[in-house]
């Protein structure tokens, strides 16, 4: 895959710095998560062109070098803010319209009737601003994003004022603007729930530097970022297809990589992609499969990749299962295994988290 | 009213309208600037735009009859250039009180940009508008209260001075003569009856102006970002 976006930024405030050198990918929702004060915000007004610094490249033009800067009116891009920022003085059609009129006609790929249609805001067109709730005013900013056809969106932490509720409204349409509408999404957020609905490529940011990025099963995984990434969320995240549902039983039986998973009953269609996220402290070992019965349902063939250097009573293993996955287990336990890179062994899994069930976790 | 007083209303009128133009077109951008700068020069400009309302008004026209005079700066050139200059005349009384009343056109708006601040003017960049596009397209009409206040605050200002106008533009009927001179004159030659209905004419009308701009202010919306 070719890089769709290469960017490099240099900015020092007295308090503050960001220095990044970034390639992403052409598809789908790259997150940027870290603390606040870690540079997010700072990253996307750069790409947005708010910031003049640096270089930046997208899809083979370059909007900015040492010679050359496209202003933020100029650069086909997208903003939807935390504060959706929609225009007072206007109602949701003229806000929708803003920027739509002021793209030139042949690079308006979207229009007005697909973008409500999308976004469900066929009923909100006449109101005034004043007059919508707080998730209504994040989709009508959307759309007004979208109207003007960018090649990018930026979103800076869209959800960040909304309650649990309305975030739950909100993300689907988000999905949905990437899988239709094929637009490129970046986005910038602190909450690890939205990480996990959202995520396709993962860059984390620490105090204006990225520490890691690149696919979210490899970013979870990596068992040097449990500081970065909390503890409490350390563990791999797993892209798996529903194969069946047992409703005698009440569980979803899910495919991933070939072996197979179950989970308490789904209400998603055979076929269709489910993410789970399986917590390290969730995934127990052992050496041998298990001859006799156990409660233990989901349990899956591994090879040890990586041991971790924990100083304290744990330690952390990443193994291999056709993608990453991640075991925190005691020191204690590790000598008796006697654990070897490359030695196959069976994860025994606990417990298993829906995504989309994250927000209650 | 005989016709005596009616022209220095008229010209006051007249006199009020132009300054508040030329007001609005200059105070705007000075306004702008104060409100987005982070340039050190602002506490100085800040300073200067403000000092007609600190400064005794016989001292600002004391050094403006000088400027506009025909040996001034700004007299002299113009005097080889049209065989006048600007003292004693309409026009120099033009630049005096657009001068007198800048604070209170300057500061309104200054404090309506800076409630609305930058971030507007970001969104609609990135909604592919250009500078000049976003102000008038958003800025301009969230500006609407803003704008009235240094309106009104411009006109009755400049209706009501008095000290400038004499320096500037001495007591030419038909000219220079506005209706506060016209006031003092009737008083010195105590025709009161006179003084009376000009300056309760003015009375009541600054009231009415004042009265319809607040509850104007009052039912338009409030946007602060």
């Amino acid at each position: 895959m070719t890089d769709f976006l290469k960017a490099t930024f240099k900015v020092d405030y007295p308090e503050f710095g960001l220095d990044v050198d970034l390639k992403l990918p052409a598809s789908g929702i790259t997150v940027v998560f870290g603390p606040s004060g870690s540079g997010k915000t700072t990253l996307l007004r750069c790409l947005a062109g708010l910031e003049k610094s640096g270089t930046m490249e997208i899809a083979g033009e370059v909007w900015q070098n040492e010679n050359i800067f496209i202003p933020v009116n100029q650069r086909a891009i997208g903003m939807v803010f935390q504060d959706s920022r929609l225009f007072p003085h206007l109602n949701v059609r003229d806000n929708l319209l803003y920027g739509y009129k002021r793209t030139p006609v042949d690079f308006r790929r979207l229009h007005l009737e697909e973008v409500i249609h999308v976004l469900a805001l066929e009923n909100l067109l006449e109101r005034g601003i004043e007059k919508l709730s707080g998730g209504e005013k994040q989709r009508v900013a959307l759309g007004r994003a979208l109207l003007t056809s960018p090649k990018l969106l930026l979103m800076d932490e869209p959800l960040a004022a909304l309650d649990a509720q309305r975030k739950t409204e909100i993300i689907p349409f988000i999905r949905k603007i990437e899988k239709e509408l094929s637009i490129p999404i970046i986005y910038v957020t602190h909450s690890m729930s939205e990480v996990l609905q959202l995520v396709d490529t993962m860059v984390i940011l620490k105090e204006g530097k990225v520490v890691k990025w690149g696919p979210v099963e490899k970013v979870f995984a990596d068992i040097q970022l449990r500081d970065a990434i909390g503890d409490q969320h350390s563990g791999a995240v797993l892209d798996t297809t529903v194969l069946e549902h047992d409703t005698e039983f009440g569980i979803t039986r899910l495919d991933f990589m070939g072996q197979e998973l179950s989970v308490p009953l789904q209400n998603i269609p055979q076929g269709q992609g489910l993410r789970v996220h399986i917590h390290s402290k969730d995934v127990s070992l052992a050496t041998q499969p298990p001859d006799g019965l156990t409660s233990v349902l989901n349990i899956l063939k591994t090879k040890v990749k990586k041991i971790g250097e924990n100083e304290g009573y744990s330690v952390d293993i990443e193994l291999d299962a056709g993608r990453p996955l991640l075991a925190t287990i005691t020191r204690k336990s590790l000598s008796n295994l006697n654990l070897q890179i490359g030695q196959p062994i069976y994860a025994f899994i606990k417990a298993i988290r829906m995504v989309h069930d994250s927000e209650r976790v | 009213m005989d016709i005596s007083s009616s022209g220095p209303i008229w010209l006051t009128l007249q006199l009020a309208s132009v300054t508040v133009m030329i007001l609005l077109a200059i105070g705007t951008p000075i306004a702008w600037w104060l409100a987005h700068t982070r340039s050190k020069m602002r506490v100085g400009i800040e300073a200067v735009v403000a000092l007609p309302l600190v400064l005794p008004p016989t001292v600002l026209g004391f050094y403006l009859l000088i400027l506009l005079g025909p040996n001034g700066w700004i007299g002299g050139p113009l005097k080889t250039l049209t065989g006048s200059p600007l003292s004693f005349t309409f026009t120099g009384l033009v630049f005096a009180s657009t001068l007198y009343s800048l604070p209170f056109v300057v500061q309104p708006l200054q404090s309506n940009f800076e409630s609305i601040g930058s971030t507007p003017m970001e969104t609609a960049a990135s909604l592919g508008a250009s500078r000049w596009d976003a102000f008038f397209s958003v800025i301009l009409p969230l500006s609407r209260r803003g704008y009235l206040t240094a309106t009104v605050l411009g006109f009755a200002h400049t209706l009501g001075e008095f000290g400038v106008v004499l320096m500037v533009g001495g007591n030419i009927p038909g000219k220079t003569k506005v209706i506060s001179i016209e006031i003092y004159d009737r008083v010195e030659v105590l025709e009161y009856t006179q003084a009376h209905i000009l300056s309760a004419g003015l009375l009541l009308f600054s009231f009415i102006i004042l009265l319809t701009v607040y509850s104007i202010n009052k039912k338009l919306p409030v946007h602060i970002s």
